[in-house]
Order: C-alpha cells, then structure tokens, then sequence
C-alpha cells in the first residue's frame, strides 16, 4: 500500500489529467502496471469518465425520476448484482428477487449517493453486499452513523471527478494483481474467507483513494460545524 | 452526529477486521462495534470505504448473470408501488453517549439501557444481535476491574466514555481493544469516571449435552 500525498494534491488543482500527461511516476497507478505505459492511464480515464457517467443517471434519478437513465443503470448493474448473488449462494429465483430490490433502493436512495466518497459501482456494491446479509445470512447490517450534507455541501465536481478517476486506477490495480493475490481477494469478499485468514497486505493502492475519501469527511465535518 | 470528531483514538481497528466488515462477512455483533467505531473515527471510516471501492472494481469486474424477462418492467412496478423516496433524515447534532449503531438495538440512549448487576458493581446488557457471537454493553465503575473476563475466541472492546487501562495501554473513548484467546487480560477503570463500553466476543463452541461443559476449558475451546 502506499498513499501519494503528491499526486492528490495536484489532481485537487488539474482535476483532469490531460491526456498527454506522462503517465506512471505521479498517476498513482501501482508500479506493476507503470511498465504498460500511458496506455493504461488512457485506459483508466475512459473508464472514469463511464464512472463519471454514471454518476450523471444517478442524479438524473434524484433530480427528475428520469426511468430512461434508470433503465441504463439497470441493464448494466442488474445482471452484476445478480451474478454476484448468485456467488454469494443465493438461487436463481432469490438472486433475481433481491437484484431488482437493490435496483429499487437505488431509485429510492438515490439523493444519498455522495459522488465524492463512491463510485456507482462501489454504492451498488454496498446496497447489494447488505442485501445479501438480509437475505441469505438473515443477519442486520449496523451501518455508521450518516454523516447527512445539506444542500450547501453539495460536492464539487472537481472532486467528484477526482474520487471517480482513484476509483478506476484501484479497479486497474486490481485486474493488474497477480492470480493468486486476486483470488485471494475475491475469496474475501464472496465470504469463503474469515477475517483472520485475510492477509493484512492486500497488495492494494488503497491509499489515495482513501486520502481522497478523507478529504471528503473533512468537508462534510466542517461543512456541518 | 453523536460528537464532535474524535482525534484522541489511538487504537483502532484492524484491516482484516474493515476488509470483512467490507466485504460483509462478520457475525453480526462484530458489525455492530465496527459501525460503532466507524461512526466516530474518520480514519477508519475512510479505510472501510476503500475497501468499499475494492468491492466495486469487484462487481465492475463480476461477470453477468441473465435477469428474468419482465426484470425492469416489475422493479419499476416496485419502485412505484414504493411511493416516493425516502427523505434524508435532518443533521441532528446531538449529545448521545452511544453511537447510532448502538442506540439502534438498545432503543435510545445510555438511559434506556436495561442493566443488569454481574457483581462488584459491573452491570452489563445482552444486546439482540442475531448469530452465535455476543454483543454487551458494559458499565464498570471507575477503579474497579472488569471481573470474570476469559473468552476464548477474539474479543473487541469499544470504549463509549470514560477509559480503562490493560496490558496493551489505556482505551479512551473510540478506542477498540482488539484481544485473541492468548491474551491474558485485566482491565481496570481508571478512576474518576465511570467506564462504559461495548464488547462482543465470538462465541465459544456449543456442545450437545452429551459433552458436559466442564470439559471445556480442559480442552482450551
Ligand atoms: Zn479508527
């Protein structure tokens, strides 16, 4: 794990990195996929700017109930959701059930979203994940405390952006984990792993995005103060 | 908010312990002092999001299972039947001694607690939690210490208010000790205040009433 204070302090005042920008030293993309170059960094900005776009249906959704966003949303995340379930132990009848219930409290949750802590498929993956404990565990999920925004601390989209493109370069990193290490991974989160059998070095650039969530939290802090 | 942030907590949770919190494979009553501590230290907090994120690029990543034919049509039936959205419950700076996790299962604050006396002036409350694992609130009077502490899996203590000293140091409030079977431990309330805190242990194995539970600590489970 390492955290680049650097880059993020750049990204606050570039919040895009232009395209001919010399990838690699100061993008945060881990030192295992630097060698593939600018071609990964190329890579990761399409991507964000998917992720960017989702974002937009979401808020289609909360603003104006847009069903045309909600059925893009829908076509892409559903059958995830549903593999997912499906993963996790759940049939096919149960796992189509609780897929379209997490599609649902997506439209209804969708003025909660914080587009500067999460990506859509992060939030998706947390309404989805906490299903699964409903349904298959029948267990509750105490959540922490909302930490609620009023209209004032609405994100700015530099951050926004920013959070989406750390959230890429992490799912880069990802796909770039040897086999083994992602397996690993994976074993955790579809619960055939116990918390003491998951490694404390996951490998995993979890830094900059968690810098980035922490400044996040901290203008929500003060923006409620 | 319960309380302002809390930039005293020195002792925090574990990786492992916010990956599978993450991930969402913990029993019950270990999800419940994570989302308590959460609730009051960012650090963490931002950690478990980012774990959050791994679980994302996961489901990015997860390949695609076929939805039934009429899948949209009957969520948008759902939603409708749904009314409308929920609204954002108000920003409520409050002065609650427990976090929002655990006044959940106690059904309000630290007044509403059902205490009961487990001797030398300790009480503790069984919180409902479902599965094998226990959650109890605990009020130890300042200088006392906590008495009959073995547990035999692993162990987390979070300190609501006051502050208790142990082997590993002093737990202020927000701090989680985090302590295996091999860990021999006293806590003792530091005077002055009386300490409150939330434990939850992972529950030792059931046996059948064919093995009598005497035979247990002879077989260290
Ligand atoms: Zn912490």
């Amino acid at each position: 794990m390492f955290s680049n204070v650097d880059w993020i302090e750049d990204c606050d005042t570039l919040p895009l990195t232009p395209p001919g920008a010399p990838a690699g030293a100061e993008s945060g993309v881990p030192a295992a996929s630097r060698g593939a170059g600018s071609r990964v960094t190329r890579m990761a900005e399409d991507r964000a700017q998917g992720a960017s776009e989702w974002v937009d249906h979401v808020v289609r959704i909360r603003d104006a109930r847009d069903e045309a966003a909600f059925a893009e949303l829908f076509a892409h995340f559903a059958p995830r959701v549903k593999a997912f379930l499906i993963r996790s132990g759940a049939d096919d009848g149960l796992a189509e059930e609780c897929a379209q219930e997490v599609m649902a409290t997506l439209w209804q949750k969708a003025h909660l979203f914080d587009p500067a802590r999460a990506s859509v498929s992060t939030w998706v993956f947390t309404i989805a994940r906490n299903r699964r404990i409903d349904a298959l565990r029948r267990q509750r999920r105490p959540e922490p405390e909302d930490l609620p925004w009023g209209p004032e601390a609405e994100p700015q989209q530099d951050d926004v952006l920013a959070l989406q493109q750390d959230s890429e370069r992490l799912a880069e990193a990802l796909r770039s984990l040897p086999e083994k290490q992602r397996v690993l991974i994976e074993r955790a989160y579809f619960g055939e792993l116990s918390h003491s059998e998951i490694a404390e070095e996951t490998g995993l650039p979890l830094g900059t995005i968690k810098s980035r969530i922490r400044l996040a939290l901290d203008r929500l802090r003060h923006a409620l103060r | 908010m319960t309380k302002p942030m809390n930039n005293d907590i020195t002792h925090h949770l574990s990786p492992q312990l916010l990956m599978a919190y993450s991930a969402g494979t913990l029993p019950e009553a270990f999800d419940l002092i994570v989302a308590s501590h959460l609730s009051l230290c960012d650090q963490c907090r931002a950690e478990a999001e980012s774990y959050d994120a791994v679980g994302g690029a996961l489901l990015e990543d997860e390949p695609t299972a076929e939805m039934a034919e009429d899948s949209l049509a009957a969520t948008l039936r759902m939603i409708r039947m749904g009314g409308e959205p929920d609204e954002p419950a108000p920003a409520r700076p409050g002065t609650h001694v427990l976090p929002r996790p655990i006044r959940d299962y106690v059904g309000g604050d630290l007044d509403a607690v059902r205490w009961q006396n487990v001797g030398r002036g300790v009480r503790q409350a069984l919180l409902p939690v479902n599965g094998d694992a226990r959650a109890r609130l605990l009020h130890i009077p300042a200088g006392t210490a906590v008495p009959d502490h073995g547990h035999q899996g692993l162990e987390l203590t979070l300190v609501l208010r006051g502050a208790f000293s142990d082997t590993d140091g002093r737990f202020g409030p927000g701090d989680v000790e985090i302590a295996d079977q091999e860990i021999e431990h006293t806590p003792v309330a530091e005077e002055g205040e009386d300490c409150i805190c939330l434990a939850v242990t992972d529950a030792p194995l059931r046996f059948s009433g064919l093995m009598p539970r005497l035979a247990q600590p002879f077989l260290k489970i």
